[in-house]
């Protein structure tokens, strides 16, 4: 199962090889992480999305990382109302006729288009990681050049639902 | 002929950061350091020069002899033990006891000597990236980017190391750092939200113990050696005998229960007793103390307490749950833990018959070795030191054949006594270890039971035995091999005896007589038992070179892959 696993962490150097380190030792794949600084000064928040066999080593994914020392809070919020973004940048092969076509196909995504050369378009498209998949599907036909992508970042909706059986896996609860 | 250094000039330079680190030692109430100086670490070494006294300072052979005999002193003492070395190579060598430190929860803060910030990164003479080679195996790792940083970082790092569960802390700092002036006093106030272990037990978990206490036919303690680290020996020890509950301890735990108790059951695991392993495999509770259910301890996982509701206490919470899914689990301090449980439950049922039945499994599975009549069985070796060393000495050992047996036949009836490379399993970790026991408690004898494999890894050593003249005895127990390594090709690999035979070894009562330290060889049983009370008699080292029998092996056993029922080499 696919987890999103957020954690607070000291703006240190090194918190991020430490953390990814302890990942690679016990096995775990990351498929994407992204860090970046919180409202509050010296904290930053990184977002692991990692492939997990079994709730066992969920836990001691979340443990493992919690007991690191520069590490302030970790919370797996898969199962939780959470709002998730990733960010993707996408060069397509096209040329000046085929612009509008390419208009007409990602403006149901809300992408935009950011550059425009002779021979290539790049395209600015935000979302989950799923809405970003079916719009590199649908591009990929035209010839796609390149494509960077930050990894997702999430938290928590405002309002959670009030009633939920799922657990999380926050030590600090 | 000793050469006396004068210092060719008058020191008039004013503080440097090295002067802060020294002062910041001493406020630490450092007694001993562990080291070996090299070209990053000179302005260290220079105020220490400076400062005289501040503590003593330990000049090893080699920096891997340093730090091992760090962890021999902070295993002994209870307070973090404290290495310094210089950057680049001196930092590597200290690798392999960082990690064994690490794996054994032992406290240690390793200073480390860096290139200066300038040239940081540029590949500069003895520069290695000793905060990446360290990131896995410590507790925490800094690098010192200002010198006002220095005094709080020492401060984090002593804190760090022990408390909680202890663990290596290494310091990181360069050399222009350290050989920069600077002001007298830094602020060393710190904050560290990420790091405040819990160390009170949660009532309710204790409660469901103490419930699941009073239901429990067949109950046993696992003690392992958070129980040392928590100081809760007394505490066990009451609340075992309160409730007449068996206690069998891990290879790092022994000491933490009496071995001479009724209720001990010795040591379990790959080479514990069959009664301490039946137990485990019998039960219907298992109380886990502070130890980490680790492989060469639990066998095959699927045979392992299958019946028992398992409780743990440990102060580390990513140890419960870890190799063996728990029911009960406690986060806490082992003795706090031990505390409240001791006043909670009131009653158990009465165990007597499952007492009964481990007793006679003591009895009639006891351990066992066939005593020839002359040539010494190395068994009968450390049973030997045992007696004469009145079970009270400090036993440290390397990895191996000598080290089970140590285990199984020393009986340990006082925490802090048994000094042994438990979870990294580091041959040449005993003779350095017994260095640092020795100077951690200089009027206990102490013993250094040692391989010749082992040995030979870390017999540079020698050099601190003659200079400081410690009284530490090593006993080599020597078979001419790998002594672990030949059992499993005889066991596992037809008899392939692959690069594991050491037929061509020095002359060890040659080799440690020119360091001005006595040695014996000794071949035959009436020997060692004639020079043995001598020996121990004797307020200085002493080798002994002991000859046992070459083709013992060490068991029972419980093979790999198999359960703990499953043992193997059990008398009949």
């Amino acid at each position: 199962m696919k987890r999103i696993i957020t954690a607070l962490v000291h703006n240190r150097s090194g918190v991020l090889n430490r953390l990814t380190g302890l990942l690679q030792r016990r096995q775990f794949n990351i498929e994407s992480i992204s860090v970046g600084r919180t409202e509050t000064e010296g904290i930053s928040k990184m977002t692991f999305v990692v492939e997990i066999a079994d709730e066992q080593k969920l836990e001691q994914l979340t443990k493992q990382l919690h007991k690191q020392i520069d590490v302030l809070k970790v919370s797996d919020i898969t199962d939780k109302a959470i709002v998730s973004r990733e960010l993707a940048l996408i060069k397509v092969v096209s040329s000046a006729q085929l612009r509008n076509e390419m208009n007409g196909i990602i403006e149901p995504f809300r992408a935009s288009i950011i550059d425009v050369s002779k021979e290539s378009l790049s395209i600015q498209v935000t979302g989950k990681p799923e809405k970003i998949e079916a719009l590199v599907d649908l591009l990929r036909p035209y010839g796609i050049k390149e494509i960077a992508r930050t990894g997702l970042t999430a938290f928590l909706r405002g309002q959670q639902p009030a009633v939920t059986e799922l657990t999380s896996y926050s030590l600090l609860k | 002929m000793k050469l006396e250094v004068k210092p060719a000039y008058e020191v008039t330079k004013s503080k440097t950061g090295a002067d802060l680190l020294v002062q910041a030692l001493k406020e630490e109430n450092v007694d001993t350091v562990f080291g070996y100086p090299g070209g990053a670490v000179l302005p260290i070494y220079d105020a220490i020069y400076r400062a005289k006294d501040a503590f003593e300072h330990i000049l090893t052979r080699h920096e891997q002899g340093a730090i091992h005999a760090a962890e021999g002193y902070a295993r002994v003492s209870g307070k973090p033990g404290v290495v310094m070395a210089t950057s680049g190579p001196g930092a590597t060598n200290l690798v392999t006891g960082i990690a064994d430190a690490m794996m054994d929860s032992l406290p240690l803060v390793i200073f480390t000597g860096q290139v200066a910030r300038t040239v940081i990164g540029t590949d500069a003479f003895q520069e290695a990236d000793v905060m990446g080679i360290t990131t896995p195996i410590t507790k925490q790792n800094y690098q010192v980017q200002s010198v006002s940083d220095l005094p709080r970082i020492v401060k984090e790092a002593f804190h760090i190391a022990g408390t909680g569960r202890p663990g290596p802390v290494v310091v990181d700092i360069p050399k222009d750092i350290s050989a920069n002036q600077c002001k007298d006093h830094y602020d060393t106030a710190f904050y560290l939200p990420g790091y405040q272990p819990t160390t009170k037990p949660n009532p309710l978990q204790i409660k469901k113990l103490a419930d699941a206490l009073s239901q429990a036919k067949k109950p046993v303690i696992l003690s392992g050696a958070g129980v040392m680290h928590g100081k809760a020996s007394s505490s066990l020890k009451r609340f075992a005998e309160k409730h007449s509950i068996p206690v069998t301890t891990t290879l790092l735990g022994l000491g933490s229960f009496p071995g001479n108790s009724p209720l001990s059951l010795g040591m379990a695991g790959m080479h514990g007793t069959y009664s301490a392993n039946m137990a485990l495999y019998e039960c219907d509770l298992l109380i886990n103390i502070g130890a980490r259910f680790d492989d060469r301890l639990t066998g095959n996982l699927q045979h392992f307490a299958p019946q028992a509701t398992v409780a743990h206490i440990d102060i580390d919470p990513a140890e419960i749950g870890k190799n063996v899914s728990t029911q009960i689990p406690i986060v806490a301090n082992a003795d706090d833990a031990l505390k409240d449980l001791h006043n909670q439950a009131t009653q158990s049922p009465d165990h007597g018959a499952w007492l009964d039945s481990l007793n006679n499994n003591n009895k009639n599975y006891p351990l066992w070795y066939n005593n020839p009549e002359q040539e010494m069985c190395p068994q009968w070796l450390i049973k030997t030191v045992h007696k004469v060393t009145n079970g009270e000495a400090i036993v440290t050992t390397d990895v191996g054949q000598h080290q089970m047996w140590a285990a199984q036949y020393y009986t340990f009836n006082e925490p802090n006594r048994w000094v042994t490379s438990g979870g990294l399993g580091t041959m040449g970790f005993g003779f350095p270890a017994a260095i640092g026991a020795q100077l951690a408690d200089p009027k206990r004898a102490v013993v250094a039971v040692v391989g010749d494999g082992g040995f030979q890894m870390t017999m540079q050593e020698l050099s601190v035995l003659q200079e400081k003249n410690l009284p530490v005895k090593v006993i080599i127990v020597n078979n001419e091999a790998l002594g672990m390594v030949r059992q499993w090709q005889e066991a596992f690999y037809e008899k392939r005896y692959s690069e594991s035979l050491l037929h061509v070894q020095p002359d060890f009562v040659k080799l440690v007589e020119s360091y001005q330290i006595r040695a014996f060889k000794i071949t035959y049983q009436d020997e060692l038992v004639r020079i043995l009370p001598e020996v121990f008699a004797y307020d200085g080292p002493v080798v002994l070179d002991c000859r046992v029998l070459q083709e013992e092996n060490v068991y029972p056993m419980i093979a790999p892959g198999k359960g703990l029922h499953e043992m193997i080499g059990v008398k009949p």
